[in-house]
């Protein structure tokens, strides 16, 4: 809230206490929530501050424009390589092909993980049978694996799909599966006594109140596809943002090597605010009932 | 309709080092049509086994239950469950929560909606068909629950404290509210409650139940609710001689049993 920040408490003493137990609430809040509050205004500062000390830093040639490029030479970089490109690919060229190749990773584990997280959830026969491998490979950091799928898989598209893909996949099929969990005993009864079949108790009752989890993985896995991306285009990779920001490291481009992260952070983060968006219209009863 | 309960037990295996637990034993119990039978009983008495085994959600250890000379086999539509809560769905809204059972048995959207309204009507929820359920007080979403168990036409509705969640005021009106249903709707109810006085005002016949092993004490034939169906004030029931005194006397059991078995 804003008067949180414009009437900062008198003393020391006065925040200890204040941090130390709850304050009653205004009217249309809950008391005691865990975290309540808005953010926005500090987030806004946070970034303020971080962009004003990033420039103050290089305005001041505190540091070589090498290591850390001010801002507006970010800001240039990318005018230059929107109108010419970037070793011979146009900028638009190098964000669509990691795009695909991000969200088609995802897409792809969410249509094969999503109903064999539920299949887990449901089945003991599914959790046997699938849980020794996922469980097996989800902690491996894909940099370990990725030579072997270079060796089954060539060096096209596959292995780097793949690649995001795995990364993916494990929280998907865990949130799926333990999002069966969410439905409460009372729900699934009362579906059962009306006579529902199995089939109909899970259509009804467990996929529903398991889409919050589901949501909230899928928000989770998208997220690990981003981190996967650059060493996913690691492997003899012509296009993309991973590329980029990969050969410019090579050639110590450090301004694109940044204006390459900063891509990648904006879109991932857009793509999470659509989640949010997508969370709050589909299931606005999460955690309510 | 008539449901047959006769020698029926209960065993909960040994689990985790804990003993097994005889949480029923050789209940014997007949529920007619138009009949509102009341469970009351210390805490883990059984009442609770006991509906869970009537709506078919659990097989008893030996002995039988019967509705209309039919084994109960298994959960099943003639037979409604009213939970104490969280058994409505927050994805739907109040219409579709209502017509939920409908929906299961396959009944068409505007069929369903139609008589799911009447129930809605019923329990006085007009208005408020297009509520997501998340939003209503703990006893409109009580009286969804009612009006959701009703639409499917059960013969006999099972419910296990479905007030308890309840203020006090809000209680005494959807008791009333319940009664009033039972009488226009002609269905058997097996109610279960903490409250003697509920359980007094509401039932035709009261089982009085205690625990280890689980079994019914005392049955009492009751007077009270048909009184206010004849038009008596609900408090001027709940005040009146017979009334109190059955109350005390049953209070008096339940504290006795409760010494015996400590
Ligand atoms: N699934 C179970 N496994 C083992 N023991 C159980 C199980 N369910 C209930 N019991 C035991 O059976 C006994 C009867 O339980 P029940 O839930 O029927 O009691 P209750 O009369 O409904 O109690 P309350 O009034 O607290 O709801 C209790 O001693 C309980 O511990
Ligand atoms: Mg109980």
């Amino acid at each position: 809230m804003t008067d949180k920040i414009s009437s900062p408490p008198r003393d020391a003493a006065g925040l200890i206490a204040r941090l130390s137990r709850a304050r009653p609430t205004r009217p249309g809040e809950i008391y005691g929530v865990p975290g309540q509050g808005n953010t926005l205004w500090l987030s806004a500062c946070s970034i303020a501050l971080f962009f004003f000390v990033w420039w103050l830093v290089t305005a001041m040639g505190w540091v070589k424009p090498l290591f850390v490029p001010s801002p507006m030479e970010i800001v240039a970089k990318f005018i230059s390589i929107w109108n010419n490109g970037f070793i011979g690919t146009s900028f638009l060229d190098h964000l669509t092909i990691s795009t695909v190749r991000v969200f088609g990773a995802f897409l792809l584990a969410c249509v094969i993980g999503l109903p064999l997280g539920l299949a887990m959830g449901m089945s003991p026969v599914m959790r046997g049978i699938f849980d020794p491998p996922i469980e097996f490979y989800r902690p491996i950091p894909p940099l370990a694996y990725l030579p072997l799928m270079i060796i089954w898989f060539g060096i096209g598209e596959t292995s780097k799909v793949l690649l995001i893909f795995l990364s993916v996949f494990a929280p998907v099929v865990l949130g799926a599966r333990s999002g069966v969990k969410s439905a409460a005993i009372e729900q699934i009864h009362a579906a059962y006594s009306f006579g529902a079949t199995r089939w109909q108790v899970m259509r009804y009752v467990i996929m529903p109140s398991a889409m919050p989890e589901i949501l909230t993985a899928m928000r989770i896995g998208i997220g690990f596809g981003w981190t996967t991306l650059v060493a996913a285009e690691m492997v003899a990779a012509t296009k993309g943002l991973g590329y980029m920001v990969l050969s410019a490291s090579q050639f110590l481009q450090t301004p694109i090597v940044i204006m390459g992260i900063f891509v990648i952070a904006i879109i991932a983060f857009a793509f999470d605010l659509l989640m949010r968006f997508v969370e709050r219209r589909l299931v606005p009863w999460k955690g309510r009932m | 309709m008539r449901l047959n309960v006769d020698s029926l037990s209960v065993i909960y295996p040994a689990a985790d080092g804990r003993p097994p637990v005889a949480a029923l034993s050789q209940i014997n119990l007949t529920i007619e049509d138009d009949e509102f039978v009341v469970a009351l009983g210390a805490s883990g008495c059984g009442k609770s086994t006991l509906l869970n085994l009537i709506a078919g959600f659990l097989s008893p250890t030996s002995g039988s239950l019967k509705l209309d000379d039919k084994l109960v086999s298994g959960p099943g539509a003639d037979r409604a469950v009213v939970f104490q809560k969280h058994a409505l769905l927050p994805w739907l809204n109040v219409l579709d929560n209502v017509a939920f059972g409908l929906q299961i048995q396959g009944v068409g959207k505007n069929a369903r909606h139609e008589t799911a309204d009447k129930f809605i009507g019923l329990l006085g929820l007009n208005g408020f068909q297009q509520s997501p359920v998340y939003k209503l007080s703990g006893g409109m979403q009580q009286r969804v629950g009612i009006a959701r168990a009703l639409t499917c036409d059960p013969k006999i509705l099972l419910m296990d404290e479905p007030l308890g969640a309840l203020d006090a005021l809000t209680r005494e009106k959807a008791q009333e509210l319940i009664l009033n249903i039972w009488n226009d709707t002609h269905k058997s109810v097996f109610f279960i409650t903490h409250s003697v006085e509920e359980a007094l005002f509401m039932g035709t016949k009261l089982i009085v139940m205690s625990p280890r092993p689980g079994r019914i004490m005392h049955t009492f034939d009751l007077p009270f609710s048909r009184e206010f169906l004849n038009g008596t004030p609900a408090r001027q029931v709940k005040a009146s001689r017979e009334f109190i005194c059955l109350r005390e006397d049953v209070l008096k059991i339940i504290f006795a049993d409760e010494e015996q078995a400590a």
